[in-house]
């Protein structure tokens, strides 16, 4: 059995709550990981200090993780961390970052993992279609996806050590153009409501803000809905050609379920549909079906929801 | 003038249906593709040589059969077309894709590397992050736009919007769906491929630490429950707190 490590995810400066699933998947592949936290103030290590089931954190410092450079991001770790086994968050970031950590160790890297059974690691392939197990002999780079451990506990009281570290940029930010919204984004929320072409019109895409708003959701879209409709950015496209998301709640609305919106979002945990047409495939999908046109349900939905959490 | 590589890989159809036999994917009839977001990775090697002259070699490791994505690269524009393989390989992991792809791309003299931000059979993305790391060169993923100089400025999405990224070269860039057209074979380009020779290449690799142990379909999900008419709807975000406890 290898040394078990597991890379912090970080989201606006602090760590990510799917970092304590991080040290179950850990404990799942054979052993309690050393937590390794990226960052520019190690003050932040202090939001993990009680969970349960690690060996020790080490806060990696570097001026590197304020940015997006993935080779710096990986020699500042690579010079930090013990051989081993990595683990961390499939998230777009952290997958080149394991990408490159792999490669500097002339290992291998198993992207998107499920499930973990000792060193038999599963994913999907073919956009969830099926899925693929491996058995990894020796270390590896392992990324895992959100919301498929439980979270480890609290309970623990480790001490942080810090160590600085400089790492090989050899990208330059020229000039970042701010999202116009302050909404979520879909690969980062728990909940997501996507909308579709049966959405009608762009502008009807206040109906779907206004529950995400209820519900703290982010607002995504089909890809007809981001082809027909310049008012909707590409960032919203959940699917194939756009975002994978995995939410523990996903409701599509006005979207058909053709296979390639499907890639996008099958994983979520429960899935609710809203269409017009009783046939159409997202009812195939759907924990909770509702045949109606959104104009009929959501109304009555965002009611409802309002008077449960209002 | 850049060397410019673009790598291809041939997968199945998203289309298609994916089935098991065994406990392996049954591909013997499912129609093989380029992988979608490769056609964003030769379009935009493609206007980096109209910027700034240079060739384009289209790359792909791979038996006899993925010569076909080849000619369809060739087919949109590609000047060469180079196969990588040698019968002993089956199911590389990705250290080993990689010392491949690193040796060739040496041997090649490539100056700029564009490749798609994932295959479309294994999603992983490992690729383009992990040759620029053996090769020492920076990368940009997700790429949805470039402008060529003597580096390349690319627009990627980050956490706060979309971010300009100024890539010194030698660099290897993968390409997500861009906000552009992808050019299409027109009769004289596929007529010119169907003569044209690919150039067929070997490689060292190591032995794979990950070997694939079983495919299997995913677990059905239960039926769901399915209600008329949008009255039902409040009934549902009742389901959702007190069923499914997701509120
Ligand atoms: C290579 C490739 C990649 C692709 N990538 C993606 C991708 O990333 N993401 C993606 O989403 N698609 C993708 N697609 C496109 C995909 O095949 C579908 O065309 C697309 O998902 C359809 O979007 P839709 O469901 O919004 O529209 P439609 O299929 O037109 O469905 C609209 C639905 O709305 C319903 N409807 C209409 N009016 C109402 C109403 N008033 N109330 C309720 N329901 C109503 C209809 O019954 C219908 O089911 C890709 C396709 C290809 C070939």
């Amino acid at each position: 059995m290898t040394n078990m490590i597991v890379i912090a995810e970080l989201s606006k400066g602090s760590i990510h709550a799917s970092t304590a699933e991080l040290v179950t998947a850990a404990h799942a592949f054979g052993g309690e990981p050393t937590l390794v936290v990226p960052c520019t103030d190690a003050s932040i290590a202090d939001s993990v200090k009680s969970l349960s089931g690690i060996s020790k954190i080490i806060a990696v410092k570097s001026d590197v993780f304020d940015g997006n450079d993935s080779s710096g991001w990986a020699s500042a770790l690579d010079s930090a961390l013990p051989s081993g086994t990595i683990l961390c968050l499939a998230t777009t970031r952290s997958k080149d970052v394991a990408a490159r950590l792999a490669a500097r160790r002339n290992i291998s890297v198993v992207q998107d993992v499920i499930r973990i059974d000792g060193t038999n690691l599963t994913s999907p392939i073919y956009s969830g279609k099926a899925n693929q197990t491996v058995s990894v002999s020796g270390e590896a780079v392992v990324t895992v996806r959100a919301n498929v451990f439980d979270s480890a506990g609290n309970g623990g009281n480790c001490d942080v050590s810090v160590v600085d570290a400089s790492g090989d940029v050899k990208t330059a930010v020229q000039e970042i153009m701010q999202r116009a919204s302050t909404r979520l984004d879909v690969s980062e929320a728990n909940i997501v409501i996507s909308g579709g072409r049966g959405m009608g019109s762009p502008a009807n895409f206040v109906h779907l803000e206004a529950v995400a708003d209820t519900i703290g959701a982010a607002v995504g879209a089909s890809r007809a809905a981001v082809d027909t409709w310049a008012e909707i950015p590409h960032s919203m496209q959940v699917g194939q050609t756009g975002k994978t998301v995995n939410p523990n709640l996903y409701i599509a609305v006005g979207i058909s379920g053709a296979i390639q919106h499907l890639a996008g979002m099958r994983s979520s945990k429960y899935i609710v549909a809203i269409n017009k047409d009783a046939d159409a495939a997202i009812f195939q999908h759907a924990d909770y079906g509702i045949v109606a046109t959104w104009e009929e349900a959501l109304p009555v939905f965002q009611e409802a929801l309002s008077a449960m959490l209002g | 003038m850049p060397t410019i590589v673009v790598l291809v890989k041939q997968v199945p159809d998203t289309n298609a249906k994916i089935m098991v036999q065994g406990d392996r994917v049954d591909l013997s009839s499912v129609k093989m593709v380029m992988s979608p977001y490769d056609e964003f990775a030769i379009e935009t090697a493609i206007r980096h040589k109209e910027a700034t002259d240079g060739t384009v070699t289209a790359l792909t490791i791979g038996g006899p059969g993925s010569e076909k994505i080849l000619k369809d690269a060739k087919a949109i524009g590609v000047d060469n077309i180079v196969r990588v393989w040698d019968d002993s390989w089956s199911d590389l992991d990705s250290n080993a894709l990689q010392s491949i792809l690193s040796e060739t791309i040496q041997g090649l003299g490539a100056t700029v590397v564009y490749c798609g931000k994932s295959a479309a059979d294994t999603g992983a993305g490992s690729t383009g992050p992990g040759l620029a790391e053996r090769l020492g060169w920076g990368n940009a993923s997700n790429v949805i736009g470039a402008e060529f100089t003597d580096s390349v400025t690319v627009s990627m999405p980050v956490e706060s919007g979309v971010a300009k990224i100024n890539v010194a070269l030698p660099a290897v860039i993968s390409c997500d769906k861009g906000d552009f057209k992808v050019r299409k074979p027109n009769v004289k380009g596929i007529m010119m491929a169907k003569k044209a020779k690919v150039e067929l290449m070997s490689a060292t690799a190591p032995s794979s630490s990950i070997n694939i142990s079983s495919h299997s379909m995913p677990p059905a999900k239960p039926a769901g429950k399915t209600f008329e008419g949008g009255a039902s709807a409040s009934q549902v975000a009742q389901l959702l707190r007190d069923e499914a406890n997701v509120l």
